[in-house]
């Protein structure tokens, strides 16, 4: 028994296979739909098809980072949609010049985007302070926000939608960086940040350690509860980002649909993508890949003339999947 | 050592020859229990002696590999808890299993609610939860919430359930755990009443004091065995103890662990901690440790001893007391507090409160130095790795490598990493909590005999140990707790089991020099 306990693995090959399927099956899933529509889908092999569907996932990504590391502690932030409604509804306040008045048109738009992706972020800490301060389980918590937050977005606009045709504003969800549009490369930025920080820094580890044993992080002095906090924090300026990004796309700013259902799909990619949802193991370009692989699955059913409908029947039935295989891998 | 005869010849249950192994290791061999009807049986023995097995066999919460039961003179087997219970077998638990938002009379009648014509029917009901709690001579409006309860009527509340449904044998598993003095004298009085009514009780408890109280017979487990069944009249209390610790009384002790000889110097006080007090565990605790001194805490189960390990670490928050680290006030409010004054704590759980499962060897060695090797918030993995690498040589940690994940390792092994968290910090005390615990003999010695070389290069250890010999051959210095209170202190010479164990007993506080408490 002194021994190193044996690994796992018998000699069976089968097994193996079982192994590398669980381990690399995100990824393997992601080849998998790739090759179908290069084989079935007319058009698929094409710059713009790939732009379309970047364009599409990169909110969901950018608020999946966010939830990635949430989840990794263990935690859940039901809050990001309407933080991304609160971050939407208060950056045209500020540069369309309807709450303050600043001159210059780029001073403004910057002022107006800094101050709504904080808002969001502060909003984010809240939630933080309400879990650990007062132990409640983040569902709630976050359950808060969830319902608050739209209220508070649209009181912040007295219900109006804000519409504008700003370029200085709407590079963000409509222009490109060398032929890549402007959103994708905010999203593999934060995709790599995230990444490296979960590997690298002592911030990473200690969510990792919190979300794998809590009672053993706090008494190894990991401060448990400044950790969270700012992982929720880190959560709202993600959604705030994510939602400056939807309402460029839009032209407009409406309270009541930004980020409408993006917590379902953060987290439908979180899980898709193989982070362990009670926390302890996460990987953020899973999370991406998740999210591609729900957003390829859409596209697919919708360019092969399935109704979306039936394609939210997919999706859920690849939540269930990814569930399945994470209990097989940790078997 | 069997039963001596008595005078209690009809079993109401008879456990006998009862194997149960988990995962091939063997928790219960050839373990036997009787209880007569009408009698109330003491059923004790240490952490992992089998009792709660034997327990979860009886009532179906798990399957016996082998072995025979009658209950009520026919062959016994429940497939669950409810079976159970349908059969006359009611368990009430330590934490009390009942549904605090809802009524008393619907706590009492869940499950066998009356019913009249598809309804149900509440004064049928609401009468039968009164007089079952008639019984005990409490008289409360049934119709209340049961949280709205103290924790001592809840009780009564779950034992009135279980003799709702006929019981003919109630399991108590600590029951006087949460309540006060008097809350307990109410419980005996209706364990009394159960008594009269040929109604039988196995009561669990470490408190050895109420198993005269209120107790017939005695069953003694240890190690999966039944070691000793005996008349409460005719046993002591220190031999209830040494049956328990699989000591003779007149044993003289062999060395049996690797401490050997101490060699170094015992130093100035490192810690001095006065009257401390929290919860109900810890009332009035008292003790010091010295540089390069090897501090024991013996007492059994429940004598508060984690509880005040955990708050010299600053884990649980203080009522009263104070505490000194080289002579400068400690309050510590969280771990981390006492992490920055120098203390380490490695905890009796490792699953629960030790290791990160899914971290590797590396992280989870320098969970708690990790900050101090952390330079613009990253990690400098080649120091780590220089350190995780002269610890894992130097405490003989057997693994495949720094980044193999903890779980894989064996307990011993897990062991000797949480070990080497606290001392890549360079501590000045540590306090190890059941540092051999679950582990095989030979880690075990490994890790006996480190503890003692940290000891002999001048760290300060506090060693709590349920074995007594751990404990005797161990330390420098011994303090007995029982029932949160440090009831003697020994030093060098004087440690011996036999003074160790009458103070675990009885407290002793006429055969053993009082603790600093006074």
């Amino acid at each position: 028994m002194s021994d190193v306990a044996p690994p796992h693995a018998s000699t069976s090959i089968q097994f193996d296979v079982m192994k590398f399927v669980t381990r690399y099956s995100t990824l393997l899933a992601l080849l998998a739909l790739v090759l179908f529509n290069v084989i079935f889908t007319n058009h698929f092999v094409s710059i713009q098809t790939l732009n379309v569907n970047l364009t599409q996932v990169a909110t969901i990504v950018i608020v999946g980072v966010g939830m990635t590391l949430v989840i990794a502690t263990g935690g859940i932030d039901l809050s990001v949609g309407s933080l991304m409604a609160i971050s939407g509804a208060i950056a045209p306040l500020i540069f369309l010049g309807t709450a303050v008045h600043i001159g210059e048109i780029h001073v403004a738009v910057a002022v107006g985007m800094i101050v709504a992706v904080l808002a969001a972020g502060a909003f984010g800490w809240f939630n933080g302070w309400l879990i650990t301060r007062f132990h409640i389980q983040p569902i709630i918590a976050t359950l808060v926000l969830f319902i608050a937050g739209r209220g508070i977005a649209q009181v912040s606009t007295n219900g109006n939608l804000q519409p504008f045709k700003l370029g200085e504003f709407q590079w963000i969800g409509l222009g490109r960086w060398f032929g890549v549009p402007v959103q994708v490369v905010i999203m593999i930025a934060l995709v790599a940040l995230a990444a490296w920080i979960l590997k690298r820094s002592l911030f990473g580890r200690q969510i990792l350690a919190i979300g794998g044993n809590e009672r053993a992080a706090r008494l190894a002095g990991v401060p448990v509860a400044k950790v969270k906090r700012w992982v929720y924090c880190i959560s709202g300026l993600c959604s705030g980002i994510a939602g400056l990004v939807v309402i460029a796309i839009n032209s407009s700013s409406d309270a009541n649909l930004v980020g409408l259902g993006m917590e379902l799909d953060a987290i439908a990619a979180v899980a898709v993508g193989g982070t362990l949802l009670s926390g302890g193991r996460a990987t953020v370009t899973g999370t991406l890949i998740g999210a591609l692989i729900i957003q390829l699955v859409r596209y697919t059913l919708l360019a092969n003339g399935v109704p979306d409908d039936v394609a939210k029947l997919v999706k859920a039935a690849l939540i269930i999947i990814a569930v399945w295989l994470q209990r097989h891998g940790k078997a | 050592m069997v039963s001596e005869a008595s005078p209690y010849n009809t079993p109401l249950l008879s456990m006998q020859n009862i194997n149960k192994a988990f995962a091939g290791i063997a928790a219960l061999s050839s373990a036997s229990l009787e209880v007569a009807a009408g009698e109330v049986h003491a059923l004790i023995g240490q952490n992992g002696a089998g009792k709660s097995t034997m327990i979860k066999i009886l009532t179906g919460y798990v399957s016996r590999d082998s072995g025979e039961i009658n209950f009520d003179g026919a062959a016994f087997e429940a497939r669950s808890p409810q079976d159970a219970q349908a059969k006359g077998i009611s368990t009430i638990y330590q934490e009390i299993n009942l549904v605090p938002f809802r009524s008393i009379t619907e706590n009492i009648c869940l499950g066998r609610e009356s019913r009249r014509y598809g309804f149900l029917n509440w004064n049928a009901m609401h009468d039968e939860a009164r007089s079952l709690m008639g019984r005990f001579n409490i008289n409360i409006d049934v119709r209340k919430p049961l949280y709205e309860f103290n924790t001592a009527t809840q009780q009564m509340v779950a034992i009135a359930r279980a003799i709702g449904f006929k019981a003919k044998l109630v399991i108590m598993d600590e029951p006087t755990s949460s309540l006060d003095e008097r809350e307990v004298n109410v419980l005996f009085d209706v364990i009394r009443q159960l008594k009269q009514s040929g109604i039988s009780v196995i009561f669990v408890s470490h408190k050895l004091d109420e198993l005269y109280q209120v107790c017939d017979r005695v069953t003694i487990m240890r190690d999966g065995r039944t070691v000793k069944i005996a008349d409460l009249k005719s046993i002591s209390k220190i031999e209830l103890v040494a049956s328990m610790l699989g000591r003779d009384v007149a044993q003289v002790a062999k060395s049996a662990t690797a401490f050997g000889n101490r060699k170094g110097k015992i130093g100035e006080t490192v810690l001095e901690a006065k009257n401390l007090s929290a919860g109900h565990m810890v009332q009035d605790v008292s003790f010091s440790v010295k540089s390069g001194e090897i501090v024991g805490f013996a007492g059994l189960l429940g004598a508060g001893r984690t509880e005040t390990a955990r708050l010299v670490f600053g884990a649980d928050a203080m009522r009263s007391g104070t505490m000194e680290l080289d002579g400068q006030s400690l309050a510590p409010r969280h771990p981390i507090d006492a992490i920055d004054r120098g203390i380490g704590f490695s905890s009796e759980d490792r699953k629960l409160e030790g290791i990160i499962p899914d971290m590797s060897v590396a992280e989870n060695l320098t969970l708690a130095l990790m900050p101090q090797i952390t330079k613009a918030g990253i990690v400098d993995e080649e120091k780590q790795r220089v350190i995780v690498e002269k610890f894992i040589a130097r405490l003989g940690v057997k693994c495949s490598g720094p980044e193999q994940r903890i779980r894989e390792l064996s307990g011993g092994n897990q062991q000797k990493v949480l070990l080497a968290r606290w001392l890549a910090m360079n501590p000045k005390l540590v306090i190890l909590d059941e540092p051999t615990r679950g582990i095989d003999v030979g880690a075990k010695a490994e890790i006996q005999s480190l503890i003692k070389e940290l000891a002999e290069q001048g760290l300060g250890v506090l060693m709590i140990s349920s074995e007594l010999e751990e404990v005797i051959e161990g330390s420098d210095r011994v303090f007995v707790l029982r029932e949160g209170k440090n009831v003697a202190e020994f030093v060098g010479k004087d440690i011996n089991e036999a003074a160790v164990m009458a103070a675990m007993a009885h407290g002793s506080e006429s055969e053993t020099k009082l603790g600093n408490a006074s």
